[in-house]
């Protein structure tokens, strides 16, 4: 479904990204590890458009998607959680929601769609009128992803959704993904929480310095040495 | 009376003046160019009423398209620039605008008299409202017919989709690229309303005063222009007109028994009226409060 090819980006003389190489497929949950400053970031802005590549192709569904515009790719149906969440924070619940919705011009899709996200996530409903910034982190993550949800996506985004949230909350957002995933949707997740990401990943890239150097399933992943002594905590 | 009216066409001008800042801060842009945007709209609108002697209205129109025109220009570089930069580059612009009419003369001779911009010594006898009989009465209503028709156009912007786009991008712009907004069109778009804005609210100051020049488009009106909106909040437009109110009506006129020692409590009420509601005089609660008085409930579901 996405096929990212050799993609460099740079902020300045300093490349981020040196060549990646990475393929996603449709239905399927694909993650990607990776320690800080390894440009897992930078890889997920590069795709939604929000960075350019410096070279490189981005194809999805064939088309070459590299270097276009925010908006052309969301209407492509790619979107973004991006990292620490970004809700608008003066903005209420119901705000942000239809905010997710901007890209689209079917208003009458949109409004049960967003009845949908309330029964999805009955918290957002309970607080429709708060602002999104007197969310606690766990609510705000949530209002995040069906922000996105409220596109109307083929291929999710999410960059570290765990960040900084409570373990139980954590699993709150891997069980929507799980479920969002049953329901036919291809999710790409980067995630430092290898654990928990082992429970819904059907395939795993791990990138290091710009590098993708490995590429497998979560079973090869367990019987790699290193990353099981790195992302896994286990003994050898 | 005339002194009420001349105070009631001021502070029209002033909310129209902090109005082409407001749209502007939506996006997060903070913007000294206000000043020269009115310039423009003084100058050109006084050039088409006086050289060309065209009627007052269609002279604002085009005043306020050519600094609209201006001001989108402006807008492209400012893509480029954030916070402090932004604020330095567009005070650079409106310095620029302000000597460019110091160095302009451009005069015809009308009957005896030379009339038209001449640089250093301003742009005089702009006398459209007294040479067609206008009475100040006719004049503040006429400023007040803009300043509605401005105000309504701004409400209802701000009420629409269009509203909560200019608000997505002025809280978040990483958040709102990755809702698909389009961050260029939002902010040029914002600013070229802005000019437009201003424009027709330096038209206007022209035929009020009938006399412009250079030195009254400085740092201090650009400084205005973004205050009122800052101080009034920026929820709503009513707060701009309120804050026009509050510093025109109240600290300027209200508090001249003071004499000298105005100015100085001047700056104290407004850093007081900054700490007593730090999100503007009109801030979230307010309109919540008001809106539960009225019983509108909550912002309807398709704003």
């Amino acid at each position: 479904m996405l096929e990212v090819n050799d993609i460099v980006t740079a902020y300045g003389k300093i490349e981020a990204l040196k060549g990646v190489d990475l393929a996603v497929s449709q239905g399927q949950v694909t993650c990607l590890l990776g320690p800080n400053g390894a440009g897992k970031t930078t890889l997920m802005m590069t795709i939604a458009g929000i960075l350019r590549p410096k070279r490189g192709s981005i194809r999805f569904n064939g088309q070459d998607i590299a270097g276009k515009p925010a908006r052309m790719i969301v209407e492509q149906g790619i979107v973004l959680v991006p990292e620490n969440r970004l809700v608008f924070r003066d903005m209420t619940v119901e705000e942000n929601l239809m905010a997710g919705a901007f890209s689209r011009s079917d208003g009458k899709t949109v409004q049960s769609d967003l009845e949908a996200m309330y029964e999805r996530f009955p918290h957002l409903q309970e607080r429709s009128t708060q602002y999104a910034g007197t969310l606690s982190g766990g609510e705000q993550q949530m209002l995040a992803i069906s922000r996105a949800l409220m596109a109307r996506p083929r291929l999710l985004l999410m960059d570290e959704p765990s960040l900084g949230l409570a373990p139980l909350i954590v699993e709150d957002i891997f069980r929507i993904i799980r479920e969002l995933n049953d329901e036919g949707m291809t999710v790409f997740v980067v995630e430092q929480n290898a654990r928990m990401a082992l429970q819904v990943a059907d395939h795993f890239y791990l990138i290091e310095q710009g590098k993708v150097v490995f590429d497998g399933t979560p079973g090869e992943m367990e019987e790699d040495e290193v990353i099981k002594r790195a992302y896994l905590g286990k003994k050898i | 009376m005339d002194f009420y009216y001349g105070l009631l066409q001021i502070i029209g001008m002033h909310t129209i003046l902090g109005l082409s800042a407001y749209i502007v801060l939506l996006t997060g842009q903070v913007t000294l160019a206000q000043a020269g945007f009115f310039a423009i709209g003084a100058y050109i609108a006084g050039m088409l009423t006086v050289l060309a002697g065209w009627h007052l209205v269609p002279s604002m129109l085009v005043a306020a398209v050519v600094s609209g025109t201006v001001a989108c220009l402006v807008g492209f570089p400012a893509l480029r620039i954030k916070g402090l930069m932004l604020v330095v580059a567009t005070m650079a612009f409106g310095e620029a605008v302000r000597l460019f009419w110091f160095n302009f003369d451009y005069q015809r001779s009308k009957g005896e008299a030379l009339v038209g911009p001449l640089g250093g010594e301003g742009f005089k006898q702009i006398r459209y409202f007294p040479e067609n009989g206008w009475t100040t009465g006719e004049v503040a209503t006429f400023v007040w017919i803009w300043v509605a028709l401005i105000m309504a156009a701004l409400w209802w912007i701000d009420r629409s989709r269009a509203g909560a786009v200019l608000r997505a991008v002025g809280e978040d712009e990483l958040a709102a690229q990755s809702v698909g907004i389009n961050l260029t069109a939002v902010k040029v778009t914002a600013f070229a309303v802005g000019g437009f804005i201003a424009g027709i609210g330096g038209a206007i100051y022209a035929h009020y005063t009938t006399h412009i020049e250079h030195s009254n488009f400085g740092v201090i009106l650009a400084t205005f222009a973004i205050a009122y909106p800052i101080l009034g909040g920026l929820t709503n437009v009513v707060g701009t007109l309120l804050a026009v109110i509050f510093i025109q009506g109240f600290l300027v006129e209200g508090l001249r028994f003071l004499g000298d020692w105005r100015n100085l409590l001047f700056g104290a009420l407004i850093v007081l009226a900054m700490n007593v509601r730090p999100r503007g005089l009109i801030d979230e609660r307010a309109m919540l409060f008001l809106r539960r008085m009225f019983g509108l409930a909550k912002r309807g579901t398709n704003a």
